[in-house]
């Protein structure tokens, strides 16, 4: 009894967010704010491991929407074409976008910083001149349609009530390996590197292994949302995973702040509402604010992990001298 | 692949290879000056073409918007270090990197809103009438590209070795710390080098424009292409991101006679993940110094 009432302390805020997204479908029948909150549900997974990337690991991706777009047509193409099952598929997307990774990871995760944000930039780019130009197999910019929905033994998931409580239930259990991350041994060695690199090796942690590991998850996170998103629309076309789709995913997470990867949450919404009220004055503001925000966001940044919202509070209640306190990432 | 073919390909190789060249060279500035790498670089080289076009549109005289584009984008570059990067010097790799992102997004967002999304382009400087070399044909534009890009890159070879203030530039490249110990200015020094990376990006930008058109988009992947080409020739090295450009432009060219225009953009990315795995140093680096 002990245990199951300490289990629900610590696991609080988690439970409770749990609860909240998995009763939705009951009092929310619109389905228009029900697919509004399927595609935060996938952003929410690309979104959570880029913030396991930049927040604990301190390295910087820029191509994560490359590993979506891979996700997307993996599972396009070989339930399309092959007629393979589609979470097969799904899982067959995730092995390759993983392995993608690794190769790309483990040169580039030698070198400083750049050396990934370039290599990962330029992956994108290749990923992207590939779904144009692989036409036999991608059909090039028109895209595939007629993509399958998912279905769980026999029953089908096109309904926007029945998907909701899967995409979510996938999200939620990425969150819940992500927080476990965080607080285990792999998620310290990684804040560890990240405060300081040789610190962390001479302290026994493999810091190339452990910031490949990180980025490799990333991808596979990536890649499974990529593919709900094509079983959910039905419908890919190579625009969507362009570089500038990476960036205001970046956005999105540093938005949320680093601190703790619920800011993944937080920014993923940020996101997905802020270009919808945006819409209203201008379609085309959405970047120019996302663009404006990160160089505030960076030139204010003061510790290394925080994010807006933080900032904000702090420098309401900041009273005297002394009010930074030293950055420490909490769960 | 006839000769004529060949030389026909080298010679659009060359052209495209001087704009990487350029870009290069404003990566490098940069990132000697400052150590950051400034993603934003290739929207600056967009922006010059984006200016020049609205200004010659206005009704300036073609040289007239050359350097109207040119002291603008300056005033961008100038503008851009002080509220962007004077902040971020000491703060880490991570805050530099999404802060250029940034501005990149922001550059290209606004000139999207100014001048919308098609492409546009500017007469060549002197006439369109193709010039035949070698049974190849060359456009008069090709000769401009070439001629300013070599006039530019020697100039600055020539400021950097003889003049003091770009022996100071470059002491603070080898040591910022030292160089200040010395007396030179390193603010000076880090506004001075993205004045002139501004100006090198906008000439580069107004030059390839007639040939190869612009848009709010097309930044993106002529940075990339020059961090390529910077990466390629060696990263801080001057002399390796104008030979990185030229070896770049010609592969590239030479790429789409032999395997398909539709791969062309392709190649750099291709040619940068190698650079990466293999040699990061690049062609002309030397120490091995960026490790870890």
């Amino acid at each position: 009894m002990e245990t199951v009432v300490s289990y629900l302390r610590k696991h609080a805020a988690y439970l409770a967010f749990a609860v909240i997204v998995m009763t939705i479908p009951a009092y929310l029948s619109d389905s228009y704010y029900l697919s509004i909150l399927a595609f935060v549900a996938t952003k929410f997974m690309m979104a959570l491991g880029l913030s396991l990337l930049l927040g604990q690991a301190g390295q910087i991706s820029l191509g994560q929407a490359g590993f979506v777009g891979i996700g997307a047509y993996g599972a396009a193409i070989l339930t399309t074409r092959l007629g393979w099952d589609p979470w097969l598929a799904m899982g067959t997307a995730a092995l390759v976008s993983a392995t993608i990774a690794g190769l790309v990871g483990m040169p580039a995760l030698r070198l400083k910083g750049y050396y990934l944000a370039m290599a990962t930039l330029g992956v994108n780019e290749i990923i992207y001149i590939l779904l144009i130009q692989l036409k036999s197999l991608t059909n090039g910019t028109d895209g595939i349609s007629g993509i399958p929905p998912l279905s769980i033994g026999g029953l089908g998931l096109s309904g926007p009530r029945a998907y909701h409580l899967v995409v979510w239930g996938v999200a939620l259990l990425m969150l819940r390996f992500s927080l476990n991350l965080s607080s285990s041994r792999v998620g310290r060695s990684l804040r560890a590197l990240h405060r300081s690199e040789p610190a962390a090796q001479s302290l026994g942690v493999d810091t190339s292994y452990r910031k490949v590991q990180v980025f490799m998850l990333a991808a596979v996170f990536a890649s499974i949302a990529g593919s709900f998103d094509a079983y959910y629309v039905r419908f890919i076309s190579p625009e969507s995973y362009t570089i500038t789709f990476s960036i205001i995913l970046i956005t999105g997470v540093i938005i949320g702040g680093l601190r703790t990867v619920w800011g993944a949450m937080w920014g993923t919404l940020v996101i997905v509402i802020l270009p919808e009220l945006l819409k209203r004055v201008n379609d085309d503001i959405t970047n120019l604010v996302f663009g404006v925000l990160l160089v505030a966001i960076m030139v204010l940044w003061q510790g290394r992990t925080r994010g807006l919202w933080q900032m904000v509070k702090e420098r309401r209640s900041r009273s005297g001298p002394g009010g930074s306190r030293p950055p420490g990432p909490g769960e | 692949m006839t000769f004529e073919q060949f030389l026909q390909y080298i010679f659009s190789g060359v052209t495209s290879g001087s704009v990487y060249a350029l870009t290069a060279m404003g990566f490098t500035l940069v990132f000697n000056a400052t150590q950051i790498i400034n993603f934003s670089q290739g929207q600056l080289v967009m922006l010059g073409g984006m200016i020049a076009v609205g200004l010659y549109g206005a009704g300036a005289p073609l040289w007239g918007a050359f350097l109207g584009s040119v002291a603008i984008v300056v005033l961008v570059a100038v503008g851009f270090e002080r509220i962007a990067i004077r902040p971020l010097l000491r703060k880490g790799i991570l805050a530099q990197v999404i802060a250029t992102v940034g501005a990149s997004f922001v550059f290209e967002t606004a000139a999207m809103l100014i001048w919308g999304r098609d492409a546009v382009t500017l007469p060549a400087f002197s006439g369109e009438e193709p010039l035949s070399v070698g049974g190849a044909t060359v456009v008069p534009q090709t000769l401009w590209v070439v001629g300013l890009t070599i006039v530019i890159v020697v100039a600055l070879q020539l400021f950097y070795r003889k003049s003091l203030f770009g022996k100071a530039v470059r002491a603070c490249a080898v040591d910022a710390t030292s160089a200040r110990l010395q007396g030179i200015s390193y603010s000076r020094v880090v506004i001075f080098s993205f004045a002139l990376t501004g100006a090198i990006s906008a000439a580069a930008g107004v030059m390839i424009t007639p040939i190869s058109f612009m848009g709010f988009h097309s930044g993106s992947l002529l940075g990339m292409k020059g961090f390529a080409a910077a990466m390629l020739g060696g990263l801080g090295n001057p002399v390796g991101a104008v030979l990185g450009g030229f070896i770049l432009g010609i592969v590239e060219a030479l790429g789409v006679g032999v395997v398909s225009a539709g791969y062309k953009d392709a190649i750099a990315f291709v040619i940068l993940l190698l650079v990466l795995f293999v040699r990061p140093v690049g062609l002309l680096g030397a120490k091995m110094g960026n490790r870890g």
